[in-house]
């Protein structure tokens, strides 16, 4: 498990995702109100790629006619077939056995990423900035 | 849009052709029609709408679950219009990136059902010209289908005779859910054409028939809407088969699409005992009524039937026959399947070809 | 314990029968307005498979009497009980006073002619579903009476049974431990089929199975379940052989817009194995026998399937009640546990005698 220096924090405002390519793995980054979150990019079903889901919230209910819509951005629905994923965990909500992939994420200060910290692009590493990192 | 390696994909199909058998090539806005239609009929539908036979006025009486007619959230094309208007962006992340050798195009036309019939026969005479000037003409494997207005049986007629001397019309097209069961004899000079031109007739699920989707009334919920587009479709099957439209006309083949499929054995089994107990009312069927399905009704994979051990699906296609079942997409709406998802390599290169194409290719004479 | 048949059909000769259950308002309506019958198209009274031609009497009917059951169910097949479910057309009246004292005559006849002559013999409430208040007074009334093991509804209605406006019966209906039986039928305020009226008798009856799709798809998406969780929905004489394929369907499609109905919270095909069963006859499978235990493999449930001869409907020939290719591993499952474990008001029935 390595870590991985995805993004400039800047450049992946609240409400954005990334799609970035670690070795043969697509892993998708969200950031939902400052935190971040990695899953693969692929959905288990039939393959539709999370970076073009819609990023909402869980809608549950214990009873018809209830419907208690909570945890806005941290759910992300297959561009597809509109399976539901948790990006916390990758949890599948239709179906809880299985999940998608999910990654730790972090926030990395620019002095503090040594060398040996890849990078998942190209981008020069600046000392006073913040970086997202995905362990992978 | 995918960025994945198409040729990566198409490795795991070997070497095996693909057409897709449904395929929905959209309008930028509802002004690509108005170079085809008369100012009369432009302008009544400016005015008056498409009255559809059901009470919104915009939108579908069950809302989809996402936008733009319930289509693929990654299928925008980067030009702006909706899902399956942009022919360069279809090539790139459709045809080019699956391999689709060929693709039946199936417009879910605008007016397709509306109570005003001459309307409708316009509007499916426009939808022929845009299918080919906005299409066909720019790219030869997409094969257009001759959209007709098919509760007037007669304008139906003239449209599939106007049609067909262009050969890359590859079936005539109606939607599932008529005023009548299509088995009924008010709609049999439509295949009586068809039949006429070695036109196979593909019937899409949706329209609005004007009665509630379910016999026991109107339902609440999307899912349902969709769910019920099984039983039209078994209703529409019954009607053909114990109308007797296939001994009336013996070479005429029917390819259900969008309907999934699962439903289909069990309806056989169904009639066939109807059949035995109320023999009587049939003078007119000289074959058990699964065996008319067997031999004329094709029907498209998509959407697969999610089974619950893999051998339950196959079974199914065992009982349909393998050779009647050929594959769809349903790009560019959100319930979509993906080629290599619907027709494991499990199956093995035989199977996956006669449904990949070689089905298709003798249904629609490619 | 042999069998407990879960699907007979007693057959009411005509209103005049009810006369002496009516009041004297109705009794004279009847009269004076010439209501002669109420039986539906649904079962014409000659077609076929209305009644199987050995079992009519000389009146041309069948399964008018008790004893005209009793000989064929106990005598002949060694059945131990029996469910009436009498399909006289009380659910086609459009008068909801009117409806309601046809139900309620049709109960009372039915405990009289037939409950009080044959003590094996168990019954469905009909309930006058045209006004829920009255249907729910009416499963009152009648459930007092333990002989009554399920309520009636037809499979074709004026609305999807899983709507919330029928929720008041089904509370009542768990609270007496009551299954809801829905039986194939219409009240005929919808065309048979989505696409309107059918040429043929036979895509009528075929249209049944459509109705019964729809009715299980409405019941699991509205959440009847959800909110009766005790409940169980019993569906009879419904073709059997399609609901695996349907279930998939409607399961796939749930995990795409599960949004929509969030309080489905697993697969509705979990959701109807634990609380929808289906009667025997007609079990609508293929000739080949591998294959029928094929499609029964589909259900993945030995629980869901009750025995039923359908009786006087014409379904088989002979005595061949239980249908062809269904593994012999499942009879005693179809014959008795299943009946057993679904109405509970059928329980006392195992007990062993004076116990």
């Amino acid at each position: 498990m390595a870590k991985h220096v995805v993004a400039p924090v800047g450049e992946l405002p609240p409400g954005s995702r990334k799609l970035v390519e670690i070795g043969a793995r697509r892993i998708v980054v969200f950031n939902t109100g400052g935190e971040f979150f990695a899953l693969s990019d692929r959905c288990p079903h039939e393959g539709g790629s999370l970076f073009h889901g819609k990023v909402m919230g869980l809608v549950e209910s214990s009873e018809p006619g209830e419907y208690r819509y909570t945890r806005a951005g941290e759910m992300v629905k297959c561009p597809w077939h509109g399976w539901e994923f948790d990006l916390r965990t990758g949890r599948s909500q239709c179906d809880p056995r299985l999940r998608v992939r999910s990654y730790a994420t972090g926030v990395v200060h620019g002095c503090d990423l040594a060398k040996d910290v890849p990078a998942a692009e190209t981008f020069p590493v600046r000392v006073e900035d913040d970086y997202v990192v995905v362990e992978a | 849009m995918n960025i994945a390696a198409p040729r990566a994909h198409l490795a795991q199909r070997g070497k095996l052709e693909l057409i897709d058998c449904d395929i929905h090539p959209r309008l930028r806005a509802i002004d690509d029609l108005k170079p085809y239609m008369s100012q009369r009929w432009w302008d009544y539908l400016q005015t008056y709408g498409s009255r559809k036979r059901h009470g919104f006025a915009k939108g579908h009486p069950y809302p989809k679950s996402q936008p733009s007619d319930g289509a693929r959230r990654d299928a925008w094309p980067p030009s702006g219009g909706p899902p399956g208007s942009d022919l360069g962006f279809m090539q790139q992340q459709h045809l080019d990136f699956y391999g689709v050798d060929v693709g039946v195009m199936n417009p879910l036309w605008v007016g397709s059902s509306d109570q005003n019939q001459d309307l409708s026969t316009a509007l499916a005479s426009a939808h022929n010209d845009w299918q080919i000037d906005l299409w066909a003409d720019k790219d030869a494997r997409l094969r257009p289908s001759i959209v007709v207005p098919y509760e007037d049986a007669a304008a139906s007629v003239a449209e599939i005779h106007k049609r067909a001397a262009d050969k890359r019309f590859c079936q005539v097209f109606l939607l599932s859910r008529t005023a009548e069961a299509l088995g009924r004899k008010r709609y049999w000079p439509i295949y009586e054409a068809a039949v006429e031109h070695g036109l196979p007739v593909g019937i899409h699920v949706f329209g609005y028939s004007g009665w509630p989707i379910s016999n026991t009334g109107w339902p609440s919920f999307y899912i349902e809407e969709m769910a019920e587009h099984a039983t039209a479709c078994s209703a529409m099957i019954t009607s053909m088969i114990m109308e007797g439209l296939f001994e009336q006309f013996p070479t005429l083949k029917i390819v259900v699409i969008e309907a999934g499929f699962a439903w289909l054995p069990s309806l056989g089994w169904r009639l066939d005992r109807a059949f035995d107990r109320m023999r009587d009312e049939f003078p007119h069927l000289k074959r058990k009524p699964s065996e008319y399905l067997r031999e004329h009704i094709y029907i498209t994979t998509q959407p697969i039937e999610e089974t619950e051990k893999p051998e339950h699906l196959t079974d199914i296609i065992d009982w349909i026959g393998w050779d009647r079942v050929m594959f769809a997409s349903d790009y560019a709406h959100w319930d979509f399947d993906d080629p290599l998802f619907a027709v494991p390599p499990q199956w093995g290169d035989e199977k996956r070809a006669k449904i990949y194409s070689r089905n298709a290719r003798s249904v629609f004479r490619f | 314990m042999h069998a407990i048949d879960c699907d007979v059909h007693p057959t009411i000769p005509g209103m005049s029968a009810l006369l002496p259950y009516l009041d004297p308002f109705w009794r004279e309506s009847v009269v004076e307005r010439e209501i002669s019958s109420l039986e539906s198209i649904s079962y014409p009274v000659n077609a076929p498979i209305t009644a199987r031609p050995d079992w009519k009497n000389a009146s041309g009917r069948a399964a008018v009497t008790a004893d005209e059951i009793g000989a064929t169910v106990f005598g002949r097949w060694g059945a131990d009980a029996a469910i009436l479910n009498c399909l006289y057309g009380v659910q086609l009246v459009f008068n909801e006073d009117m409806a309601n004292a046809f139900a309620r005559a049709l109960n009372d006849y039915i405990v009289h002619e037939f409950l009080e002559r044959d003590a094996r013999l168990r019954a469905s409430i009909v309930l006058p579903v045209q006004n829920v208040e009255m249907a729910v007074a009416e499963l009152e009334r009648c459930a007092a009476d333990k002989r009554f093991v399920q309520v009636l509804l037809l499979a074709m209605g004026e609305s999807p049974l899983g709507r919330r406006m029928y929720w008041p019966i089904y509370e009542a209906a768990q609270r007496h431990g009551l299954p809801i039986g829905i039986h194939a039928g219409s009240n005929y305020r919808n065309p048979v089929t989505s696409l309107g009226w059918p040429t043929y008798y036979a895509e009528d009856y075929a249209a049944q199975s459509l109705g019964f799709q729809s009715q299980v798809a409405s019941l699991v998406c509205e959440g009847v379940f959800v909110k009766y969780p005790q409940l169980k929905v019993v569906l009879l004489e419904s073709g059997v052989s399609w609901l695996p394929g349907f279930m998939w369907r409607l399961s796939k499609f749930w995990r795409g817009v599960r949004m929509e109905t969030p309080w489905i919270d697993r697969s509705p095909f979990d959701i109807v194995r634990d609380h929808v069963r289906l009667t025997v006859q007609p079990y609508d499978g293929p000739d080949d026998l591998a294959a029928i235990e094929k499609s029964i493999d589909h259900f993945q449930s030995d629980d869901m399937l009750l025995f039923a001869s359908d009786f006087p409907h014409w379904q088989f020939d002979g005595d061949e009640t239980m249908p062809r290719g269904i593994p012999e591993r499942l009879h005693r499952k179809i014959r008795v546990d299943n009946p057993l474990a679904t109405y509970s008001r059928l329980a006392a029935l195992a007990q062993p005698a004076g116990s």
